[in-house]
């Protein structure tokens, strides 16, 4: 059978130059880096390397780069970390309704720590307004946390103008770039970030290895205990083959990040618009224009998310939904309930990310079946009439 | 996650559609997910003659009102009164434990089919 996996904001696989790599480091430099014989200068140096690659490709300096075990500690690390280390200039945070859990639950967290905090809402498109955003500062607000890109509708926010707002004020401004990283221009400077968290398993690195850039003078209180790796700041034996392959996979994702971003918006565009033409009662969640290249998501009205993604499975693709009967908690997606998606729409919703081996084929395919699975389906529904 | 039962009742649900002869007919709601169950029946005698179901809702929903149809086909009332959403869970062949909610709604779909009737009757 053939399969389509188009589920690459949830994860990439990692690519053949990028294991090569990390072998090296598996292999022969298995050293730790902190030890003083040739066999830990080996592995120190690969670490050395990984770190001014991404610093490179950041804008920032390669002291700034603190690996991590992903985005999501990245993004613990920064919001916690700075609210931590300046609450006594104030207790205040500004970050949105739609950031990622790993944002949103920290935040929820420093809530119940004594910390005030604004959940920005959005458009029905799902992008920040910057008048909402000023609108909400004050003069205790020490942090802002708004994501680059949203992992779920691809809306890519306008944190250049918020960054400006907030270096103008002096507020520390986190960027969580894992979903925009690779795929649009992301500089350290341009986007005023004071504190910015990016994940190698995204851009067809390994899983388990991110890194937090920590602008020179930001303060930011750190998470871990223990030795004196990275600066001390993220104490713990370096997870040294991730690391080299994050370096690799960072390298190769913004050489090829142009002619990559130029056929990924092709094979989009195509999708939504053949989606749109073969299927009655659907609705694009997102911005159409303001939007990562690699993202669809879709809402089919009188259809259930899970009972989509079974049907797509056994056809061979594999995508993601913001149903409630897929997140395991019962709850629909935060992220189109801020949009104000309508629930029916939202209980419909699926996410299909395209990524660098899908082909027109693939999209071909995808559009042949898709109108038979959401059918049947609706054949099945209560709520659906001809 | 799920079951080769499950998979199978929701590949292929038994029982699923309309009647326009119905003697009874219950939509049943499932308030914290939004799924839907529609049954409809036909009684003879006291015993269902015939029964079909509509779901809006996932994979475990749709699979436990097909097998749940598919258990008090040709039961008497009284006997598919007794059906419980335990009952439908083992004949699956168990669902995953964030799932069990979903397949509710049939055991409760079919009791209020089986109300709808006798209250209709009792009328007439």
């Amino acid at each position: 059978m053939k399969r389509v996996y188009l589920d690459h904001s949830a994860t990439t696989p990692v690519r053949p130059e990028v294991v090569e790599e990390m072998m090296k480091y598996l292999t022969d430099n298995w050293g730790n880096p902190s030890s003083v014989y040739s066999r830990g200068r080996e592995a120190r140096k690969g670490i050395d390397e990984a770190r001014e690659k991404i610093a490179h490709l950041l804008g920032a300096n390669p002291q700034e780069i603190i690996f991590t075990s992903g985005g999501t500690e990245a993004d613990n690390y920064a919001v916690m970390g700075a609210a931590f280390a300046n609450q006594k200039k104030g207790k205040h945070i500004i970050t949105t309704s739609i950031e990622h859990h790993a944002v949103l639950d920290t935040c929820k967290f420093l809530e119940r720590q004594g910390f005030e905090v604004t959940f920005l809402p959005v458009t029905p498109e799902g992008i920040v307004r910057v008048e909402d955003f000023e609108r909400a500062l004050r003069q205790d607000t020490i942090l802002v946390s708004v994501m680059h890109v949203n992992n779920e509708v691809g809306t890519i926010q306008p944190v250049e103008e918020i960054g400006r707002v907030c270096r103008e004020k002096g507020i520390i401004f986190h960027v969580d770039a894992v979903q925009s990283f690779g795929k649009i221009p992301v500089n350290v400077d341009e986007l005023n970030a004071d504190l910015l968290s990016i994940s190698a398993h995204k851009i067809y690195g390994p899983k388990g290895v991110g890194c937090l850039y920590i602008r020179k003078g930001t303060k930011v209180q750190k998470l871990f205990y223990g030795g004196a790796q990275e600066r001390r700041r993220r104490p713990g034996t370096e997870n040294v083959a991730g690391i080299v392959g994050f370096g690799k996979a960072a390298e190769l994702a913004i050489k090829e990040m142009g002619e990559e971003t130029e056929k990924l918006t092709k094979l989009r565009d195509k999708l939504i618009a053949g989606l749109q033409e073969k299927i009655s009662d659907i609705k694009l969640n997102g911005d159409p224009v303001q939007r990562i290249c690699n993202n669809v998501n879709v809402s089919f009205k009188y259809v259930e998310g899970e009972s989509l993604l079974l049907s797509l499975d056994m056809k061979g693709i594999e995508a993601s939904s913001g149903s409630a009967c897929t997140s395991g908690s019962l709850d629909p997606s935060h992220v189109l309930t801020a949009m104000g998606v309508p629930f029916e729409f939202i209980h419909g919703s699926v996410r299909m990310t395209l990524g660098r081996d899908n082909t027109e084929e693939d999209i071909d395919y995808v559009l042949e079946v898709f109108p038979e699975i959401v059918d049947r389906l609706r054949e099945m529904s209560p709520l659906y009439n001809k | 996650m799920y079951s080769e039962v499950v998979m199978d009742h929701f590949t292929n649900p038994r029982n699923v559609g309309e009647m326009e002869d119905a003697d009874a007919v219950a939509d049943v709601g499932n308030l914290s997910c939004g799924d839907t169950t529609r049954i409809y029946i036909k009684v003879k005698d006291d015993v269902i003659e015939d029964i079909k179901f509509k779901t809006f809702g996932c994979g475990a929903a749709i699979a436990s009102s097909s097998i749940a149809t598919e258990m008090v086909k040709g039961k008497t009332l009284d006997e598919a009164l007794k059906i419980t959403t335990e009952e439908i869970v083992d004949a699956l062949g168990g669902l995953p434990p964030a799932k069990v909610h979903c397949s509710v709604m049939a055991a409760d779909a079919i009791k209020k089919a089986i109300e709808n009737y006798r209250e209709k009757n009792k009328e007439d």
